[in-house]
């Protein structure tokens, strides 16, 4: 890795949720895998968490991202790997 | 692994496909041929073959439709089809068959290209495609047209080696080859000799579009519900314009029929085969070039297909772009100030032809047979406005017209289930609009006030969210027609409801102009009313009763306009702010202190009651609801205008006067400063000027000329305001935030000041030098657009000069700044659309797709919001440890934030209570 995005200050933190955390997750909000927002296996924060979990991360698994708001103080979002 | 959506909803189109109809198709999809150009039989009944042919559908209640069986609104309308005697072209492909006329084989028909040519043309097409996911890319079309332009070239085929002829166009429909007239006929025969695997390279995909099928030799007929005949009130029928025209193709097209069949010499077939040509183009377009278009027996030229869709006029722009509604009004705005913000003045004239569909129940049926008696035009006994009804509608949906003469008898025939159409009367709720619409608040439900005159009365509060002022302005009114439209409006789109503006949590609604100089005047200092002058403010908010009179002066009695303007605040309201004229300065009633309805101390301007700054709006309509909030605002601008009235208020070039000391004071201050900067421009010269860090030069002496020279204009307007005193209407209007700034007044009096042009000092024009008054090289402050005049006194012509650079400059930016903002905003409105934030707060699309799983991150309405916060800590620490919380005036004048938070302000730190009290009067 030749830069490590994931420490850049503008790039929020990214988990990746076990199968059990993201059933919980769609549970509460009531949504579809196909519901949420995406973000494409071959991001970097993907290959970073990738790296970090040392396997490939597959097309559907969810990603809790935790950003800095303007409004909220820390908001809560979450995206769903799909195919590059 | 992406499943489709769950809903089901949320589809893509991934390209469209344009073909041409085919002869055998046009024939597949119609419901009969037409043979003969009669309409109606002697009965008034539809004949068999004929243009109004029953299987074609049904315009007329009662009937049914051949085709279908359904009536008037069930049957869609079907198509039929003429077949032509001979073949025609058809105009709207003029160009396409001419391109392929001359780009084919006079011989063999093919295309005159090789076969290694035009796979390159069909490989380079290939790629082009590749790179546009899924459709055609606009690369392709220029690659067949190019192909098409090679292939016009060759003069000789390449297959059969056939010499080619040159192919011209004679006006709109006559093809020559070398001089020969090329029949329909023959055009057609060359045009179906291409091979299919020829017509791709241009562009042509042969499964839907065989180029032979833009010569018709079959006539689509539109159904009858395309083109209806109508009945006039002479009981003749009219028909449209398209039956009129398939008339004459049907008679000539019968006779071109028979002189063929009978042999008639080659000459007449040939005039009659043209005259069907002629019938058959201008009835695609009757605006053909070259030819005459057809036309009315009253010399009106028809209006065929091609007019139905183009221009201002035509279906796009004027039918589904945008369109005309019933129910409607449009007319001149002006100014009522005894009307609420609630409600709009209606002329008579307006109130007579809109109306409300009223649906007659057992409740009602009595009352509404009186409306329907009084006619038209019912007047009181005095000739004022009383309801009338225009319509009656039928159960059945046929609607009668109410006259006078007719009215007792229409009255007898209403009965349930009847809907009667009432004029508007007090009380109605109708949209209001001024465009452009940017925001909601430029459609907003008020109640109608009908009342004489000719325009639209607005109450000048609302003047703000519509952006509305009365120098010819122009407003749109709609009668809204159903029950639920009514109830969503009085809820959801009533003005008290958008007083807070979504945009920054603030008021939008709220006094203007006079009725900020008016309250100012009512309680500035010790601004006092008889009892003759009590009586008439408290009468015009409706209140009965004299309070008791707070001063006395002479042994007279007086009432303070700070008592009588507290009579219209709720009772339990305390608040502090900063009023408008005390942004700077110390000076009495500067801050405004309301304790349990009442003012202690502090002016009421713009600070508390304007648009956009009215605290006591603000308030009031966040803790005392809409209601509470539009009785203020009424009241302030009754009061604010009796006040006004009472005192009388004018203002005039006189009041910039000044007298000759502070003339001559500004003179030296001007003088000085303009020394100072030849100084400066003497140094740069002479080479003595010191640099300031990070800038050049001339930088240097630009920024330090700039500095000194605003510097001065501030000090003449310092001087000529001094002499401005605080009774001067002018400076009353801009302290109070009414109208003007200080600024302005200065500009007025003392000196204009620098004009610049992107900021700088001007420089452009002549040959180092700004005009040739100058010497070259001046860089002294006249010489670069310092304009040492007053508007009063008068510029002189350089100056003017430069003033008027500044002032294009100014023009220019705002034109340019509106285009774009409404493109950007209208791009964003596109994408924005369709969002909405759902029962669980989520904000999604029509797929039901998260867009934000909490709107605005925070979830906060921001109408709803203080000034952009989601909570207003200054207020509750107020509320709870009373006033002396917070240090004074400064912290209830927190400034609005808006959304501009830093990234400190997301950590949330516990400190003790006055650290983050004073941080935030600091604010
Ligand atoms: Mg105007
Ligand atoms: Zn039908
Ligand atoms: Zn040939």
């Amino acid at each position: 890795m030749a830069f490590n995005v994931m420490e850049h200050d503008m790039v929020p933190e990214h988990h990746l949720l076990s199968e059990k955390e993201a059933d919980g997750v769609l549970a509460e909000l009531r949504v579809g895998r196909e519901q949420l927002p995406k973000i494409k296996s071959g991001d970097p924060a993907i290959r970073f968490l990738e790296e970090v979990v040392g396997e490939p991360i597959a097309e559907g698994r969810v990603i809790k991202v935790v950003r800095l708001s303007a409004t909220a103080g820390v908001f809560v979002a979450y995206r769903v790997v799909v195919e590059r | 692994m992406m499943p489709t959506p769950l809903h089901g909803v949320s589809k893509r189109i991934q390209a469209l496909r344009f073909g041409l109809l085919s002869p055998d198709e046009i024939r597949r999809m119609s419901a009969t041929k037409i043979i003969t150009a009669d309409t109606y039989d002697d009965d008034g009944f539809p004949i068999d073959m004929g243009l109004m042919d029953l299987h074609m559908g049904v315009i007329e209640p009662g009937l049914r439709c051949k085709t279908c069986g359904g009536r008037v609104d069930d049957c869609p309308g079907h198509f039929g089809h003429i077949d032509l005697a001979m073949p025609v072209i058809h105009v709207g492909y003029i160009k396409e068959i001419k391109t392929l006329l001359q780009s084919t084989c006079r011989a063999c028909g093919r295309l005159l290209l090789s076969r290694e040519e035009k796979q390159e043309y069909l490989d380079e097409m290939r790629k082009s495609d590749a790179l546009a996911a899924g459709g055609e890319s606009p690369r392709t079309m220029e690659i067949t047209k190019q192909a098409a332009r090679d292939a016009m070239k060759r003069q000789v085929c390449p297959h059969c080696k056939a010499d080619q002829m040159k192919i011209t166009l004679d006006k709109p429909t006559t093809f020559r080859e070398d001089g020969h007239k090329l029949t329909p006929k023959e055009v057609r025969e060359r045009l179906e000799r291409m091979p299919d695997e020829d017509l791709r390279p241009l562009g042509i995909n042969p499964d839907v579009a065989r180029p032979e099928w833009m010569i018709l030799t079959v006539l689509s007929v539109p159904p009858v519900t395309v083109r209806p005949s109508i009945t006039l009130e002479s009981g003749d029928r009219s028909e449209d314009d398209l039956t009129h025209k398939l008339v004459d193709v049907l008679r000539i097209n019968q006779r071109l029929r028979e002189n063929r069949d009978a042999g008639a010499p080659q000459l007449i077939v040939e005039d009659l085969w043209e005259l069907l040509q002629y019938h058959v183009t201008t009835y695609y377009d009757n605006q053909t070039s070259g030819i005459p278009p057809a036309r009315h027996r009253s010399g009106r030229p028809l209006k065929t297909l091609v007019q139905r869709l183009k221009g201002k006029e035509g279906r796009f722009r004027s039918n589904l772009s945008g369109k005309r509604v019933n129910f409607s009004a449009r007319t001149v705005i002006s100014p009522d100030p005894l009307i609420s913000i609630n409600e709009v003045g209606i002329p008579y004239q307006a109130a007579r032809e809109l109306t409300v569909p009223v649906h007659v129940q057992a409740y009602n049926q009595e009352i509404v047979k009186e409306w329907v008696i009084r006619g038209p035009k019912p007047t009181g006994e005095n000739g004022e406005y009383i309801p009338g009804v225009n319509y009656i509608i039928r159960p059945d949906g046929r609607r009668i017209r109410v006259t006078d003469k007719n009215a007792e008898t229409v009255a007898d025939a209403v009965e349930l289930g009847y809907v009667v159409e009432r004029q508007l009367v007090d009380g109605d709720i109708v949209l209001f609009n001024r465009q452009p619409s940017l925001h909601r608040m430029s459609i907003m439900a008020h109640q109608v006030r009908v009342m004489a005159g000719k325009t639209f009365r607005l109450n000048l509060a609302v003047c703000p969210p519509y952006n509305a002022d009365f120098d010819g302005d122009e407003m749109n009114l709609h009668v809204l027609q159903s029950e639920e439209a009514r109830a969503e409006a009085k809820i959801l789109m009533k003005v008290q409801e958008h007083i807070l503006s979504p945009r920054f949590g603030g008021p939008v609604i709220g006094a203007i102009h006079d009725h900020i100089t008016g309250a100012f005047l009512m309680t500035y200092k010790d601004a006092r009313f008889t009892r003759d002058e009590t009586s008439y403010l408290l009468s015009m908010v409706g209140r009965a009763g004299l309070p008791k009179p707070d001063m006395k002066a002479d042994g007279q009695s007086y009432w303070s306009g700070k008592l009588l303007f507290s009579t219209i605040l709720p009772e339990d309201l305390t608040v502090t702010f900063r009023a408008s004229i005390g942004s700077r300065g110390d000076e009495e009633d500067a801050v405004v202190r309301i304790e349990k309805g009442k003012i202690r101390e502090g002016v009421m301007d713009e600070n508390a009651i304007g648009a956009f700054k009215g605290k006591l709006v603000d308030r009031i309509a966040r803790d005392y609801g809409t209601e509470r909030a539009r009785q203020f605002i009424d009241d302030a601008t009754r009061f604010a205008i009796a006040t006004i009235m009472l005192r009388g208020f004018t203002t005039g070039i006189d009041d910039e006067d000044i007298p000759q000391e502070a003339k001559d004071e500004i003179a030296e201050v001007l003088e000085r400063a303009m020394e100072e900067v030849a100084g400066l421009v003497e140094a740069y010269k002479g080479g003595e000027l010191e640099q300031m860090p990070g800038r050049s030069l001339e930088e240097t002496l630009e920024v330090e000329a700039m500095k000194k020279l605003g510097r001065s204009r501030d000090d003449a307007g310092e001087i000529a305001s001094r002499h401005l005193g605080v009774e001067n209407s002018a400076v009353i209007m801009a302290r109070s935030g009414a109208r003007g700034s200080m600024l302005n007044l200065s500009q007025m009096a003392g000196s204009i000041g620098q004009q610049a042009v992107r900021g700088e000092r001007i420089s452009r024009g002549y040959w180092k030098r700004t005009l040739p008054h100058f010497q070259p090289e001046d860089l002294g402050a006249e010489a670069k657009g310092f304009v040492r005049s007053s508007y009063k006194s008068g510029l002189n012509p350089t100056e003017y000069f430069f003033h008027s650079m500044g002032g294009r400059e100014g023009l220019v930016d705002t034109a340019v700044r509106t285009s774009r903002s409404g493109y950007m905003q209208r791009r964003l409105i596109n994408v924005l659309e369709d969002l909405k934030v759902m029962e669980d707060r989520t904000v999604r699309n029509t797929a039901k797709t998260i867009i934000q799983f909490r709107f605005g991150e925070d979830g906060v309405d921001p109408m709803r919001s203080i000034g952009g916060e989601a909570v207003d800590l200054d207020d509750i620490l107020t509320g709870v440890l009373g006033p002396e919380a917070l240090s004074g005036a400064q912290g209830a004048g927190h400034a609005v934030a808006g959304y501009g938070a830093q990234e400190k302000d997301m950590v949330v730190e516990l400190e003790d209570d006055s650290a983050a009290l004073s941080d935030d009067a600091e604010d």
